[in-house]
């Protein structure tokens, strides 16, 4: 094949003409910078930003909320998946109610959650604790009823106690429904933040966009996109690398 | 026909003549199954004496796993007159070992004690894993699975060893050796052992005695005196009566008993 073959068909050709294309298309004036800001513009002012402190310190701000928002959700959607997932008593109680709320977008609840908690950080992280609560809820619940009750069975026979048993079949064997749902929840935190942050914040990175939007400059817009982005990116980084760790003994990781 | 074979017959009623004047592991009296409507197991009568081989055979459906998983305390049994040892332990057909702990976890799950990983470690040499310890139970063999959970099995060192079909999935040759490792294995630690299969060679092959279930009831049963080893010949015709004895043409001929009502 040839060297020109290659590049093309490489899976990197076709972002990088694009961004070529968009280089040249705003030194030519195709693509005024009021609607969008040439990439080597963004790059200068994402360099600017970064050497300001301006760009780290929001970027902690929006961190921090995207994290206390995704801990307490995980925490109190696992509290309530086991709780669900291994009492009969727990599921009649906790179930109907998660299933009916499945059905609202959490989205929706915005200005019901303004109401009730003003327009401070609370609602904010309130907003991403209820969202991400119900991935990790849906899967570790779904996980949990789907053990094999064969292993279970085994494990029986051999007069594990019932807690030996949640511990040494059930919880192992709800992981991956578990980490599936932890990925879900990460991407629905970054998501719900995006939103959050139009809250009248006053600092994050949905601050910067929304002054950037009031003076119209698209460079910041851009920058604070790709760090969207780069966070979506490290969250599902970050689950591959616990999945690697937790899932060890799954055939396709496992290396015989 | 040799004068030791005694072929299927209801000469002893079901071993209630105790192999070595020992009180039986397993004593089964008048013991019924159902699901719904439906009678699985009907009013039987079973005993097994200790470091007894007992061998099942039935059609499918006809109840050998739901008597395996009654021995096994799996199932309830409603207070009905059944008495099993505390300490037994059964292998399935599929090994059910867990995934997610190593082969040594395994077979150590649910072991007491200082040395657990030592016992776990000379249960698996004397199936000849010792070097598989560390292994994830995915990358095993169908037969180094069965394996395992044969050792995961007796190192319990149990008096009742229950095994539901064990090695249905492997191919022959892999069976012939489970054989010899079996009755290895049995020889050494001398459980009494329960053996569910279809496979009328295997039970020939290891058994003291061969049950046939049918119906509910055991339709048939034999002791066979022969050494292991020597029975080479005694397969072709045990499947013949075997199969007689579901058509019920042995029935009606007369030739095999039923005993349908053991005396308690
Ligand atoms: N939990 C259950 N609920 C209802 N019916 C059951 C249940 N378990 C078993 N049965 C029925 O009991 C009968 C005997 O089942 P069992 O599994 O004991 O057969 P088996 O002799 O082991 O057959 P196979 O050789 O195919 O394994 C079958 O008809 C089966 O459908
Ligand atoms: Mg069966």
């Amino acid at each position: 094949m040839s060297v020109v073959g290659k590049i093309v068909n490489s899976r990197w050709f076709s972002p990088l003409a694009l961004l070529a294309a968009w280089e040249a298309g705003s030194r030519t004036g195709v693509i005024p910078e009021r609607t969008l800001a040439a990439p080597s513009e963004v790059a200068g002012t994402l360099f600017g930003m970064v050497v300001s402190g301006e760009l780290p310190s929001n970027l902690a701000v929006s961190f921090g909320r995207a994290l206390t928002g995704l801990a307490i959700g995980v925490i109190v959607g696992v509290v309530l998946a086991l709780t669900a997932g291994l009492s009969r008593k727990g599921e009649a109680a906790i179930d109907p109610l998660m299933q009916i709320k499945r059905t609202i977008p959490t989205l929706a609840l915005t200005p019901l959650f303004i109401v009730w908690f003003g327009i401070g950080e609370t609602p904010k992280v309130a907003l991403i604790a209820f969202a991400s609560m119900f991935p990790v809820y849906l899967n570790l619940y779904s996980g949990i009823r789907g053990v094999d009750l064969r292993l279970l069975e085994g494990a029986r026979s051999f007069g594990l106690s019932r807690a030996e048993q949640v511990w040494h079949v059930i919880l192992p064997g709800a992981l991956p429904s578990l980490l599936v749902g932890l990925r879900y929840s990460l991407s629905i935190s970054i998501l719900v933040l995006v939103v959050a942050e139009q809250i009248n914040a006053s600092a994050g990175l949905g601050y910067l966009i929304n002054n950037a939007r009031d003076f119209m400059r698209t460079d910041i817009i851009v920058v604070c996109l790709m760090v969207y982005a780069v966070l979506g990116l490290a969250a599902d980084w970050l689950v591959r690398t616990v999945e690697r760790r937790a899932l060890v003994w799954r055939p396709s990781l496992v290396e015989a | 026909m040799d004068a030791r074979l005694n072929f299927l017959s209801d000469a002893a009623p079901v071993g209630l003549a105790p192999l070595h004047g020992e009180p039986p592991v397993v004593r089964l009296r008048g013991f019924t199954r159902r699901f719904g409507e439906n009678t699985i197991i009907h009013d039987l009568n079973l005993d097994i004496a200790p470091g007894e081989f007992v061998a099942l055979l039935g059609r499918s459906g006809s109840g050998k796993t739901t008597l395996l998983r009654t021995l096994a305390g799996l199932d309830g049994t409603d207070g009905q007159d059944v008495t099993v040892p505390t300490s037994r332990a059964v292998v399935f057909q599929d090994a059910r070992l867990l995934p997610w702990k190593k082969v040594w976890r395994n077979v150590a799950l649910g072991l007491r004690g200082p040395d657990v990983r030592q016992r776990a470690e000379a249960a698996l040499r004397e199936v000849g894993l010792g070097h598989r310890m560390d292994a994830w139970p995915l990358t095993l063999s169908g037969g180094e699975a069965q394996r395992v959970a044969l050792a995961r099995a007796l190192v319990r060192e149990p008096s009742l060893l229950l095994l539901d079909e064990p090695f249905a999935a492997l191919d022959a040759l892999t069976r012939i050796r489970m054989h010899d490792l079996v009755l290895d294995l049995w020889r050494a630690h001398r459980p009494a052992v329960l053996m569910v299969t279809h496979d009328v060679d295997e039970a020939v092959a290891l058994a003291d005695r061969i049950l046939v279930l049918d119906e509910g009831r055991i339709a048939a049963q034999d002791r066979i005196s022969i050494p292991r080893g020597e029975r080479g010949e005694l397969a072709r015709p045990y499947r013949e009566k075997f199969l007689q004895i579901l058509d019920g043409t042995a029935r009606a001929d007369g030739v095999i008993p039923f005993p349908h009502g053991i005396p308690a």
